[in-house]
């Protein structure tokens, strides 16, 4: 065998690497380097990070080169950077800038509503977010090498990111416990490929690993999602909107590992700070709503 | 035997399967009193940076030391090998320095130059599936340490007596051959009591 790269063991096997570990959004290099002393495993180089986003509204583009370079030299650990969903274009810009991960993400404004990109075609990984089981195993047919929650970004407010972990862990439960002349009715009704359904069966789990993403705030959420099932987390506006974002991004770092021990989180809880803002789902209007672009 | 898998972060699921052998129990190692009962140990694949933090954090440092002055068998892949050199390119210190090796970080590149090939491994074929993810090499080993693979003349796994390190994940395919050789240094380790 000569060398190959980009094979779906090498993407897949980059995101495994990550497990039970925390990444971080970061707007520049000094705070790229708060997050890599803290213990991330990676950072999302961004512009804005989702709340100032949210806030600033209108169209939400690809990081200017200028942030995605200035981070990926500051740090040793992986550098990921988001793509508007369906911009081929922006995505290939990443892959030369040498980003190692690129997050096909609805915090942006989609640049296409019909269809995603086909992952499958780049050398480097993706991570795509994806609410239920239909919706993820569609991102897995395109080619992503992970997933993550499509938790409502900026908010704060974690019950979104808890409904899409729940939802995709019971579906997938249900999907192992199928006949064959089931599975193909299930297919349909999740509209979603058949071979990636075969083969969560085969293997008793998702092929890739699944993240939590969107509105986790504190060391608790956290650890909330590292209980049903999370592979790790990645923290947006929560980290660098807290009052003492070194502090805040260690707490989350040692909530992610040690989700289990109560005790110890209780303890690196206190005299945090305010955590970040938080807004009321309800409160956001449909076209507020991120999670539900792309489909 | 006992054989624990350091689980502060990374890959743990898969060298948990790959180590499988009746005789060997295999313990997900998340606090210090675990490793007590441990006859071998596994550093897994991660981010050495991020594992190190931990480790300190949680007082590993010196119980992981002395596990190896106890000339205990330890394994370590990627960022598992990274841990035990005892020199870091490019940085003033290393981590736990429990082998006698300098290595080089992300020595291939960035993410998009990751691979898989197939390598000659002493002791166990010359055809050995190996997926390199941000990986490290080997720079330059001491006299103590044996080579046991080389990829385009870099040398990517080595074993120095009780401690075996390599730059790739075996822990990502279904070739168990690499861990099994460890299984068994851990099983003589267990025959012929420690110095």
């Amino acid at each position: 065998m000569v060398k190959q790269t980009g094979t779906d063991r090498v993407k897949r096997g980059m995101a495994e690497m990550q497990k039970g570990g925390v990444i971080m959004d970061v707007i520049n290099a000094e705070q790229a380097r708060v997050a890599e002393e803290a213990g991330a495993v990676a950072v999302m180089a961004l512009e804005r990070v989702p709340s100032d986003i949210r806030a600033a509204g209108g169209v939400a583009r690809m990081a200017d080169p200028t942030i995605v370079e200035e981070v990926r030299d500051a740090v040793s650990i992986p550098v990921m950077a988001k793509a508007r969903i369906g911009h081929i274009v922006e995505a290939r810009l990443l892959e030369a800038l040498g980003v190692d991960y690129i997050d096909e993400s609805e915090v942006l404004t989609p640049a296409d509503e019909v269809f995603h990109l086909n992952k499958a075609d780049y050398t480097v990984p993706f991570v795509c977010g994806a609410k239920d089981l239909g919706e993820a195993t569609r991102r897995i047919g395109e080619g992503a090498s992970m997933l993550r929650t499509k938790g409502e970004p900026g908010t704060g407010n974690i019950v979104e990111a808890v409904r899409h972990q729940r939802l995709i862990q019971g579906q997938v439960r249900k999907v192992l416990n199928m006949s064959d002349d089931e599975l193909m009715t299930e297919a349909k009704n999740l509209g979603a490929p058949f071979h990636v359904l075969q083969d969560i069966r085969e293997n008793g789990r998702l092929p890739v690993v699944n993240f939590a993403a969107g509105g986790i705030a504190t060391p608790s959420d956290a650890a909330l999602m590292m209980h049903l099932g999370s592979d790790g987390v990645f923290v947006g506006s929560g980290i660098f909107k807290s009052d003492n974002p070194a502090k805040f991004a260690r707490a989350i770092v040692e909530a992610t590992t040690h989700y289990e021990d109560f005790a110890l989180i209780a303890e690196l809880s206190k005299g945090l700070g305010t955590a970040m803002p938080g807004i009321e789902i309800s409160a956001l209007e449909a076209k507020d709503r991120m999670q539900d672009r792309g489909w | 035997m006992n054989i624990g898998v350091l689980a502060l972060q990374g890959a743990v699921r898969e060298h948990v399967k790959a180590l499988e052998a009746p005789d060997v129990e295999v313990t997900v190692i998340k606090k210090v009193e675990q490793l007590e009962q441990m006859d071998g140990l596994v550093f897994p694949g991660g981010e050495s940076t991020t594992m190190r933090r931990l480790i300190n954090l949680y007082g590993f440092y010196e119980p992981l030391k002395a596990f190896a002055a106890a000339g205990k068998p330890i394994f370590g892949t990627c960022a598992g090998a990274i841990l035990m050199a005892k020199e870091i390119a490019g940085q003033a210190e290393p981590h736990l320095s429990v082998m006698d090796m300098t290595v080089e970080r992300n020595a291939f590149g960035r993410q998009r130059e990751s691979f898989e090939a197939l390598l000659s491994m002493k002791g166990i074929g010359d055809d050995v599936e190996a997926v390199f993810i941000r990986a490290p090499i080997i720079r330059t080993t001491g006299t103590q340490v044996d080579v046991l693979a080389e990829y385009d003349g870099r040398i990517v796994a080595a074993q120095q007596g009780p401690f075996l390190a390599c730059s790739f994940h075996p822990e990502l395919t279904d070739d168990d051959r690499f861990h099994q050789y460890f299984v068994q240094m851990v099983r003589e380790s267990l025959a012929e009591p420690a110095v």
